[in-house]
């Protein structure tokens, strides 16, 4: 059987369009009959043979007669009628039981008619030993490949084309040509050709091979490196396969260089999101009030269990609309943290005005009790925030390159959090007010600003602020009540590195940091990254202890 | 000093120092005999005590607030866990010269950096030393550059997380997550005796005393009444022509040797440290015991870390729940209705019965503690 695929597949090397699978005849209804006769003989090579021919017919009708075969519902019927000498082959169904004697629904095998219930006694089940098993498998399997190259979801139709690359078995080669006849997606389409290519090494001539190991480095193929590098040190193979071997997987390494740059350039910039989503609500309440809001974590954990409880909401009650649960938990996790941090401003910290290093100490202490809370309320354990359809998976951007889609989100959110605080403060009149007592608080109360006002909404601004990166991190990290803990001391770094009062200071102290993290992540690890961020962080104040932006101004205390 | 308060410090010292050993001593039918878990448990808060008077000193007198002094206690107590460790020798698990933790490691050499702290001279050095240099070095960074209230406050908060994290790791060879612990001897007495723990506990006792003298003695200094001032207005300090980052500085580095020393107590009397103890929550902790003892009055701290981990070791056992809700309030509690902390609770209190009886005394007897750390 071998070596009939492998003669199929080089007649397809040589007439590359030629559509082998459309021009194979169907086998003859006596040549059908005589294999199904077969299968009940003892004789192996005979069973095997028979269920290759009807596996070669590649119609869904006997490839589903063949899983009945391997799963023991095959049976042959003794008494196949008056007059009849062979036993004919039927497709058991439903068991039932008649006083002491057991019955069987039997169907005919191909057109799957019902031929009455007959007595087990009279049936003799056709084994599937584990040659058969192992002769069927790969034509079952081929049409399950089939139907995923045809799958509506490219994200499927590529996993397909992975594997039988990996499989690198020369059946594949027909699905694979089958599919780019049709194929639309360039992304499915490239993996196809690799796959393609794969199989050609494995299997065709040494010049196909050169051909499809140049073809590969032309695709980028970084799966391909394995066999590319065996490939390259094989003594067989001739000097232009190697040749080509080494040239393709030099393209390859520079082109994996190139989008591994990319990704770091881009994890950097998602943790700069994430860490600006954080640090933009406390760097706005730092900058009015001067304090520090140390309850910010609890507040985001605050946010991310609204999250969660929208979700579970949504699952019990309009399960059909699941994915869109994320959008209601969106401002829902934003008025939470807010009507939290709006009773914390005006229930305690107001009293506190002006002494940052107390009101330190106290949102601390709000923060353990909210905590505790949610320790107490949810279980200490993780819970669990599944993505909604439209956030899981990622965009596929250059080859070897996916972006994953809830990055992308978190990164698009921060920019529009940033816009609309832009927008808010230079644009509306509470922005004009917020700025004005930012600036100098006594003169704003003397012009008729309502200084505590101010502070009580920005406060719940910069809360809601908290509750909103706690909805998103839910999309990228787990959910316990110490996430607050896990970016908190970062986001603190972030405020401090920007500066007080001015966005642009956090922005950039937030690409900055998360930047030089991901940039050094790789060679020193997690930990001494934070270790080296501090020490950087310690170095600059040297240069500018009011952080990047500084207000100027003649208050010798600032 | 005036002589009645000669007298109170030293009635105290002997209470901690001597009657509460000599009841330990005494046959437990003894009704007034103390256990050993409690004397033990006292030499623990006494340990507290002393950090939380260095605390005291650089929060309450200088109005700097540090967030990361868990750092420093973690220093001295790994110093003498070290040394500690090494005393052991072949009596541990697994009868190898090396610590238990580096032989799982597959460490098969003494790294260079222990190899001192075999010497007790070099480690009682250490313990003076590393946690000072260290401060000194972070110290000299941070106010030379004029880093200072909340700013200060994230700084060393950022500090402990990174030591934490940093301790924690098993490249370090100080025991990753385990720690330093099983210890067996302190300079050759055998720590699983009462008798050597008794000892302790008298060192303790007595370093505290001294070091409550220290301190006494800084804040009554003409150093000590800059470091009011300091806290007060900072600038007003800098254009009388002072160098307050100096006095900062002075002051940062003795609070970060009073806190390695009482690491240095904790780590034998305790048995085990671990990176646990140095983290962002144990350091802010301790700025909680000073706050509710009542900053800027050195009793205040003692009596501060005392009670809070009185009732913590109480809690703790009793309802395990409840103990981050109580922390929690506590924080609160105290920064908005004792921001003087109980001594200054109990002062007033004082001075409310004497004015009912007619016995005040002049007005501004006690210090307000409040009006210290602004802006």
């Amino acid at each position: 059987m071998r070596r009939l695929v492998l003669a199929c597949v080089i007649a397809w090397l040589a007439a590359p369009a030629a559509g082998h699978a459309q021009l194979r005849p169907p086998p003859s209804d006596a040549a059908i009959s005589r294999a199904l006769a077969d299968l009940t003989t003892e004789d192996a090579d005979r069973r095997e043979a028979a269920v290759t021919l009807l596996g070669k017919t590649g119609d869904p009708k006997w490839l589903g007669f063949l899983g009945a075969l391997r799963d023991g519902g095959v049976y042959a019927w003794k008494s196949g009628g008056p007059g009849k000498t062979v036993p004919q082959v039927v497709v058991g169904g439903a068991k039932s039981t008649r006083g002491d004697r057991e019955f069987i629904e039997i169907q005919s095998p191909y057109e799957l008619t019902p031929l009455g219930a007959v007595a087990v006694k009279d049936l003799v089940e056709v084994s599937a030993d584990r040659r058969l098993r192992l002769t069927i498998k790969p034509f079952l399997d081929a049409d399950e490949t089939r139907a995923q190259l045809s799958d509506r979801d490219p994200a499927v139709r590529r996993g397909a084309a992975l594997k039988l690359g990996n499989q690198a078995q020369a059946t594949g080669a027909i699905l694979i040509q089958e599919a780019l006849r049709t194929e639309q997606n360039g992304w499915v389409r490239h993996d196809l050709a690799e796959a393609l290519a794969l199989i050609q090494i494995a299997h065709g001539d040494p010049a196909a091979r050169s051909a499809a190991v140049r073809s590969l480095g032309e695709l980028h193929a970084w799966n391909a490196l394995p066999v590319l590098r065996q490939l390259a040190a094989h003594a067989a193979a001739s000097r232009d396969e190697r040749e080509a071997a080494v040239t393709a997987i030099r393209k390859i390494e520079r082109w994996s260089f190139l989008t591994d740059s990319i990704e770091t350039i881009f994890q950097g910039l998602s943790l700069a999101s994430i860490l600006l989503l954080m640090a933009l609500g406390l760097a706005i309440v730092f900058g009015l009030m001067g304090v520090i809001n140390m309850a910010h974590g609890e507040l985001m954990a605050l946010g991310a269990y609204a999250t969660f409880v929208v979700q579970n909401w949504f699952r019990a009650t309009w399960p059909e609309t699941f994915d869109a649960y994320f959008l209601v938990a969106l401002p829902v996790s934003f008025l939470v943290a807010a009507a939290v941090g709006l009773a914390l401003e005006r229930g305690v910290i107001r009293f506190l005005y002006g002494r940052p290093l107390e009101t330190l100490l106290l949102t601390w202490g709000a923060s353990l009790i909210i905590q505790q809370g949610l320790r107490l309320w949810f279980g200490a354990a993780n819970v669990d925030v599944s993505s909604p359809r439209w956030l899981s998976g990622g965009v596929p951007v250059m080859v070897g390159l996916q972006l994953p889609l809830n990055r992308i989100f978190i990164i698009g959110l921060a920019t529009v959090c940033v816009a609309g605080m832009y927008w808010l403060l230079f644009r509306t009149d509470a922005g004009l007010r917020i700025r004005a007592v930012t600036q100098n608080r006594g003169m704003s109360a003397c012009l008729g600003v309502r200084a505590g006002r101010v502070d009580a909404m920005t406060f719940a601004l910069g809360a809601g602020l908290a509750g909103l990166a706690g909805a998103a991190l839910t999309q990228v990290g787990n959910v316990g009540p110490s996430l607050g803990q896990n970016y908190i001391v970062d986001s603190f770094m972030v405020v401090v590195t920007g500066g007080v009062g001015k966005l642009a200071g956090t922005i950039l102290a937030a690409v900055g940091i998360g930047g030089l993290n991901k940039g050094i992540e790789p060679a020193l690890g997690a930990v001494f990254a934070k270790v080296v961020i501090l020490v950087a962080v310690i170095l600059f104040l040297q240069r500018r202890p009011a952080g990047l932006f500084a207000n100027r101004g003649r208050n010798a205390d600032t | 000093m005036p002589t009645r308060e000669w007298i109170a410090v030293g009635f105290v010292a002997t209470i901690l120092a001597v009657v509460l050993p000599v009841l330990n001593a005494l046959p437990a039918e003894s009704p007034f005999h103390v256990s050993n878990f409690t004397l033990n448990l006292f030499g623990k808060f006494l340990a507290y005590a002393i950090l939380a008077l260095g605390l005291d000193l650089l929060w309450g007198y200088a109005g700097v607030l540090s967030l990361g002094h868990g750092v420093f206690f973690g220093l001295g107590a790994y110093a003498m866990g070290m040394h500690l460790m090494l005393e052991i020798g072949a009596r541990g698990v697994y009868q190898s010269a090396l610590p238990d933790f580096m032989v799982w490691n597959q460490v098969t050499e003494l790294p260079l950096f222990w190899k001192p702290f075999r010497s007790s001279l070099f480690t009682l050095l250490a313990v003076v030393a590393v946690p000072g240099l260290f401060g000194w070095l972070f110290g000299f960074l941070a106010f030379r550059s004029r880093v200072r209230g909340v700013y200060f406050a994230i700084i060393t908060q950022a500090l402990a997380l990174s030591a934490w994290l940093v301790f924690n790791r098993n490249e370090l060879n100080l025991g990753g997550t385990n720690g330093l612990a099983d210890f067996k001897t302190i300079f050759g007495f055998p720590l699983n005796q009462a008798a050597t723990q008794r000892g302790l506990y008298v060192v303790t006792a007595l370093t505290l005393t001294a070091s409550y003298l220290l301190c006494r003695w800084i804040t009554r200094s003409r150093a000590g009444k800059l470091l009011v001032a300091i806290r007060d207005s900072e600038t007003r300090v800098l254009f009388c022509g002072y160098a307050p980052e100096n006095y900062k500085l002075f002051v940062f580095v003795v609070s970060a040797i009073l806190a390695g020393v009482a690491g240095a107590l904790y780590a034998p009397q305790v048995g085990i440290i671990t990176p646990a103890k140095i983290g962002v929550l144990p350091s802010i902790e301790m700025v909680v015991w000073v706050a509710a003892g009542g900053r800027g009055t050195l009793v205040g701290a003692i009596v501060g870390a005392v009670s809070v981990n009185w009732l913590q070791s109480w809690l703790t056992r009793s309802y395990p729940d409840v103990w981050l809700l109580f922390l929690g309030a506590l924080f609160m509690g105290v920064v908005l209705f004792f921001p003087d902390g109980l001594v200054g609770a109990v002062n007033r209190l004082v001075e409310r019965v004497r004015t009912l009886f007619g016995l005040s005394r002049p007005a501004a007897v006690h210090a307000d503690a409040r009006g210290g750390i602004s802006r």
